[in-house]
């Protein structure tokens, strides 16, 4: 297997155009467990660790621009858990610490798995994912940008740059329920805020179906808003957990969820 | 050598002291059999049954054999020997031949330069299945064709149980089984199948010898009975296999059954190489065997004052596709099925069954988790049933010295049943913690889920008990060999003893043994393997430590002895070199019509323990928190008390892992979780600090009055957890792993 290590973003793109079946290796928390169970073969691997453009995150106007390479532990650290509660509370939850140090933003995008436990908090901050190739950027919704359980809008040349999130304007959280109390991955979660200056709530599910899926409502229309939610949800019976219990759970987590931004 | 870096090895029996493998273990220096390496080695890799029953008509190797790297393809027709091998029955191929079992069941195996090459040839195996219905439902097997032809496990004196599929029925009978009393409480339990989850996959490395021999370097936990199952199986004699113990990275049953053993050294020996094989995570799942699962009907019979009269219990365990030692797992399932409670009446029926889902054999607790589940929740019943407080009512049928248990074994050694539930119903809990609090200190942990919503405590008990060492008439002796050498100013010894250090201490309990027997500092110890000592038997049914010590007692006692003869010095390089074989008191089998004891008894002695547990659960969420446990173990004589507080602690979150999370599950046979991202074991925030008072009251037959401690902690704690979950969701639970949807109230 062959590992190709650019330093910097066009040249990781360029890469990326000639050899559209290298696989992006970032944190490598997935890829290389997915090596590491024979599930994939790549003839090639990107090494995105040596691109800075991709590291860190920046200020424009309202929002917040997370560095595909963003890790979680970064995502935790006070300025950004000011600015984006509910991430830094996702980032808290998400494997062990070692997982958290070298798992990213960009990584959970890429695998684009209903459990990603940082899409819920994007998906209420209105994030919208930078992407780019040699083409030229484009910029899609992440509502766009999910496609389905492990599928995203991402072409074969492409590379995820970073995701654009609003910053909080009004409480916010997280919860994520799993059968142990630590390193897990989640049978069910919610992101929710109440968003002060548009007054709505908006609130995003994980593990309840193909993708994680948003849900809003205005301020002065929250009733029922627990059952709304519980019905927008898709869950499916697996290993992890049943259905019937998925979408008892995300009612019960909405109320609380509620509870805790309002007070 | 300098005082200062041996007296970290010092030690006599009685005293806390650091385990000789504990730093190289948390520094990451210790060798593991994983790790092992061997210039010019290949690397072994197994093709397995991806279906859970299927009759293998064809298995082309032809492409396989000539792809690059390859050195070996092997098949059922190039086992050298016995086709089968098994702890109990060889019932199990080293390589399935006409028909697949089980899903991961090997069927053929590769050596290569490297394993990736192994694993590519093993792809391009064409093997011809023709699937089966597998048989998957441990309720209906005997209504099924039989899984294996013949009966296995037929002639061994077990009861005549005509029904296909049957691997070993029990039934006992004692007093008057219709028995009637005043108040009667029954109820049906389940368990699912719990792995051992041991942390090291199966690994090894086998060397030929260059004179048709071979050295097989394996985790193990029998060294010898390796040996015996090996040796057969590749037509050569026991000397002409040396089984040498590998780094263990974790056992708790799931190694007694052989795994790489004979597969590498079948490749050792045809390429006349050494061959190295490492299980990955996902084929260590297939690669062991598991605890029973179990389905349990309980009803016990009591007058009002609290007094048991009757108990009735019917078990059904699922042995999966081979018997492993399903038989033994059934006769403890049955013997401690009314608890550590002195009843004059009982029927127990016990029936264990080969089904196509995965092989389950031996794991820490070994068939006494199973029924302590049921009876401990009977017993819980019966207290509210009655209004009476359940520690009361377990004092008040506390099994004593001198009371028989129903299969009319006497009591005869040390078993302080009612001494140890005083002392764990007398620890202190803990008062409830304010709110608010960290989350990370909240049922849900580091999810979030609450900030007290939904929160409810309870505060659960249970009692278990089972036996140490083997039984119904097995005599699992022990071997140790202690050389004293004259050396400059004095003596210096070494022990050898093939007892497998699995994790659990044993290195230290020989050693302190040695030291305390031999009055001796300067003592160390060879290594385990088949070539320089007979053998330990299994570092398993919590028996190691009392026959460890037993064998180096008697081995120093008469190395000591010899030295008087020769009074009492060596010179410098005389040797004295004595090998000593320690036996337990000889136990005989069941009646196998009315399942009653016959001549000495079939048990060697008891242990048990009781524990309290706090746990606090969001009821909304079905989420639980462990806030506290505490327990009072009967241990007879601790060696090494810091040692033993380890044991307790870590057979509580195997209990607890079960009681709340631990599931193979399964598929028409397929298993659907083989991984640690979806079988989940506890964590540090799921398990709490736990309080434990050892009880010692020496065991009369015992050296120094030690017992084993390894099992009652994982016996007792899913029992007792369950029992916190009852208290605190008002709940029956009557199945574990407890699922979130059972404790809401979905199902
Ligand atoms: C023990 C363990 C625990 C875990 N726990 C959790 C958990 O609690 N919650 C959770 O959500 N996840 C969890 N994960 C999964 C994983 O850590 C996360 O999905 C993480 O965000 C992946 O980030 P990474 O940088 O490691 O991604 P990588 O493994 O490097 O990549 C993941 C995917 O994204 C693609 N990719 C990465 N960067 C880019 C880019 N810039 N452009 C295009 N494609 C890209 C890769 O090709 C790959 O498909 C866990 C994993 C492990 C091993």
């Amino acid at each position: 297997m062959e590992v190709l290590t650019p330093r910097t973003l066009d040249e990781a793109l360029r890469l990326k155009a000639e050899r559209p079946d290298a696989v992006p290796i970032q944190g490598g928390t997935d890829v290389m467990v997915e090596l590491n169970f024979d599930r994939a073969r790549p003839a090639a691997l990107l090494n995105l660790n040596e691109v800075g453009e991709l590291r860190g995150w920046s200020r424009e106007n309202g929002s917040f621009l997370l560095g595909a390479g963003l890790t979680y532990s970064e995502a935790m650290e006070t300025q950004l858990a000011e600015a984006l509660p509910a991430l830094a509370e996702a980032s808290r939850t998400v494997g062990g610490p070692q997982i958290r140090n070298r798992g990213t933003v960009g990584g959970n995008l890429g695998t684009a798995s209903p459990a990603g436990d940082a899409l819920p908090p994007l998906l209420i901050g209105d994030a919208e994912i930078e992407l780019a190739s040699v083409r030229g950027e484009r910029k899609v919704p992440l509502t766009e940008f999910l496609t389905g359980p492990k599928r995203n809008a991402l072409a074969d040349d492409e590379l995820i740059v970073a995701a654009r999130v609003r910053a909080a304007a009004g409480p916010q959280t997280f919860m994520k329920v799993g059968p142990r109390n630590a390193m897990v991955i989640s049978v069910v979660s919610l992101a929710l805020t109440v968003d002060r200056e548009r007054d709505e709530v908006r609130a995003a599910f994980g593990s309840a179906g193909p993708v994680a899926g948003l849900v809003t409502t205005p301020l002065t229309e929250l009733d029922g808003f627990a059952e709304r939610i519980a019905a927008a949800a898709r869950p499916i019976d697996d290993v992890r957990g049943s259905a019937a219990y998925r979408r008892r759970a995300l009612s019960v987590l909405t109320a609380r969820a509620v509870e805790r931004c309002l007070q | 050598m300098t005082t200062t870096a041996r007296r970290l090895e010092l030690g006599r029996v009685g005293e806390s002291v650091k385990r000789i493998d504990a730093i190289p273990k948390v520094t990451g220096e210790f060798a593991y059999s994983s790790d092992l390496f061997a210039a010019g080695m290949l690397w072994g890799h197994t093709l397995r049954s991806p279906h859970a029953h299927a009759l293998i008509a064809e298995i082309d190797i032809s492409e396989a054999v000539g792809m690059t790297g390859v050195h070996a393809v092997l098949t059922h027709a190039d086992v050298p020997g016995a086709k089968t091998y098994g702890l109990e029955f060889p019932d199990q191929p080293v390589l399935a031949f006409d028909r697949a079992r089980y899903f991961g069941e090997p069927v053929a195996i590769v050596a290569a330069e490297h394993p990736e090459q192994a694993r590519r040839a093993s792809e391009q195996i064409k093997v011809a299945y023709q699937p089966l219905e597998p048989v998957v439902e441990p309720e209906h097997a005997t209504e099924r064709e039989p899984i294996h032809e013949g009966r296995p496990t037929a002639g061994h004196g077990f009861r005549d149980d005509d029904r296909p599929n049957v691997v070993r029925t029990i039934v006992i009978r004692h007093g008057d089984p219709d028995a009637q009393a005043e108040v009667s409480v029954s109820g049906v339990y389940e368990l699912g199948i719990q792995d051992q989850a041991f942390l090291g996959p199966e690994s090894g490395l086998a060397i030929p010898d260059a004179e048709g021999g071979v050295d097989v370097y394996v985790a193990t936990q029998w060294l010898h009975i390796d040996r015996d199952q090996v040796a057969p199986c590749l037509g050569l004699e026991p000397e002409q296999v040396r089984i040498h113990l590998a780094g263990v990275g974790g056992a708790f049953g799931g190694r007694e059954d052989l795994s790489i053993q004979i597969h590498a050294a079948m490749l050792a020996l045809h390429t006349d190489r050494p061959v190295k094989m490492v299980y990955n995570r996902e084929e260590s799942f297939v690669g062991h065997i598991h605890r029973h699962p179990a389905k349990i009907w309980m009803e016990h019979r009591a007058n009002r004052d609290g007094k048991l009269v009757n108990v009735r219990a019917k078990i059904l365990l699922d042995g999966g596709a081979y018997a492993s030692s399903s038989a033994a797992v059934t006769a403890n399932a049955s013997a401690f099925a009314c608890g550590p409670y002195a009843v004059e009446n009982a029927l127990v029926e016990c029936t264990c069954v080969y089904t196509n889902n995965p092989p389950c054999g031996a794991m820490r607790g070994f068939g006494a988790v199973q029924s302590c589940f049921a009876h401990e929740a009977q017993m819980d019943k019966l207290a509210s049933e009655l209004g009476i407080d359940p520690v009361e009512l377990r004092l008040r049928n506390a099994l004593a010295p001198g009371d028989s248990l129903p299969t009319g074994q006497r009591i005869t050694g040390s078993f302080p049943a009612a001494e140890v539930i005083r002392r764990a119903a007398a620890l202190p809990v803990p008062e409830p913690e304010e709110l608010p609090r960290d989350p990370l200190r909240l049922p849900g942990g580091s999810g979030n889920t609450t900030r007290g919503e939904g929160v409810k405590r309870g505060v659960g008990f249970a009692v278990g008990f089972k036996n140490v060492c083997y039984s119904e008439g097995f005599d699992d002796s022990t071997a140790a060999r202690v050389r004293l050498t004259g050396s400059g100013d004095g003596l210096a010894a070494e022990v050898h003893c093939a007892a497998a250090e699995v994790g659990q201490g044993v290195v230290n309990v020989i050693l302190q043994t040695a030291r305390t027997e031999l009055d001796l500092d300067d003592v160390v110890l060879g290594s385990a393997t088949t070539s320089s000592v007979g053998s330990a038997g299994s570092a398993s049914a919590s028996r190691m430590t009392w026959m460890a010590a037993g064998a180096v007692q008697l081995a120093a006692r008469a190395a000591r002895d010899e030295l008087a003869r020769r009074g009492g010095r060596l010179g410098p390089g005389e040797e004295i070199e004595v090998e000593r074989v320690y036996h337990h008191r000889p136990t005989t089998p069941l009646d196998p019509e009315t399942g009653q004891v016959s001549g000495d008894g079939a048990h060697v002695a008891y242990i048990c323990a009781a524990m309290r547990v706090v746990a606090e659960v969001d009821v909304e969420l079905g989420l639980t928190r462990v806030v506290w446990i505490g327990t009072a173990q009967d241990v007879g004589k601790a060696v090494n008390p810091q040692a033993v507080y380890g044991q307790i602690e870590g057979g509580t979150a195997q209990g607890l892992g079960l009681a709340l999370m631990e599931e193979i599950q399964t598929r028409d046979g397929l298993i659907t979780n083989a991984s640690f991202t979806d079988y989940l074991i506890p964590t540090t925030l799921d398990m709490p600090p736990v309080d434990a008072e050892l009880v010692e009251e020496p065991e009369p037959d015992a050296p120094y009055g030690v017992k084993g401690v390894g099992e009652p902690p994982t016996v007792v704690s899913t029992a007792a957890v369950v029992s916190a979950l009852r208290d605190a969701t008002g709940r029956e639970l009557t199945r574990v792993p407890v699922r979130p949807d059972e404790i809401v109230g979905l199902d």
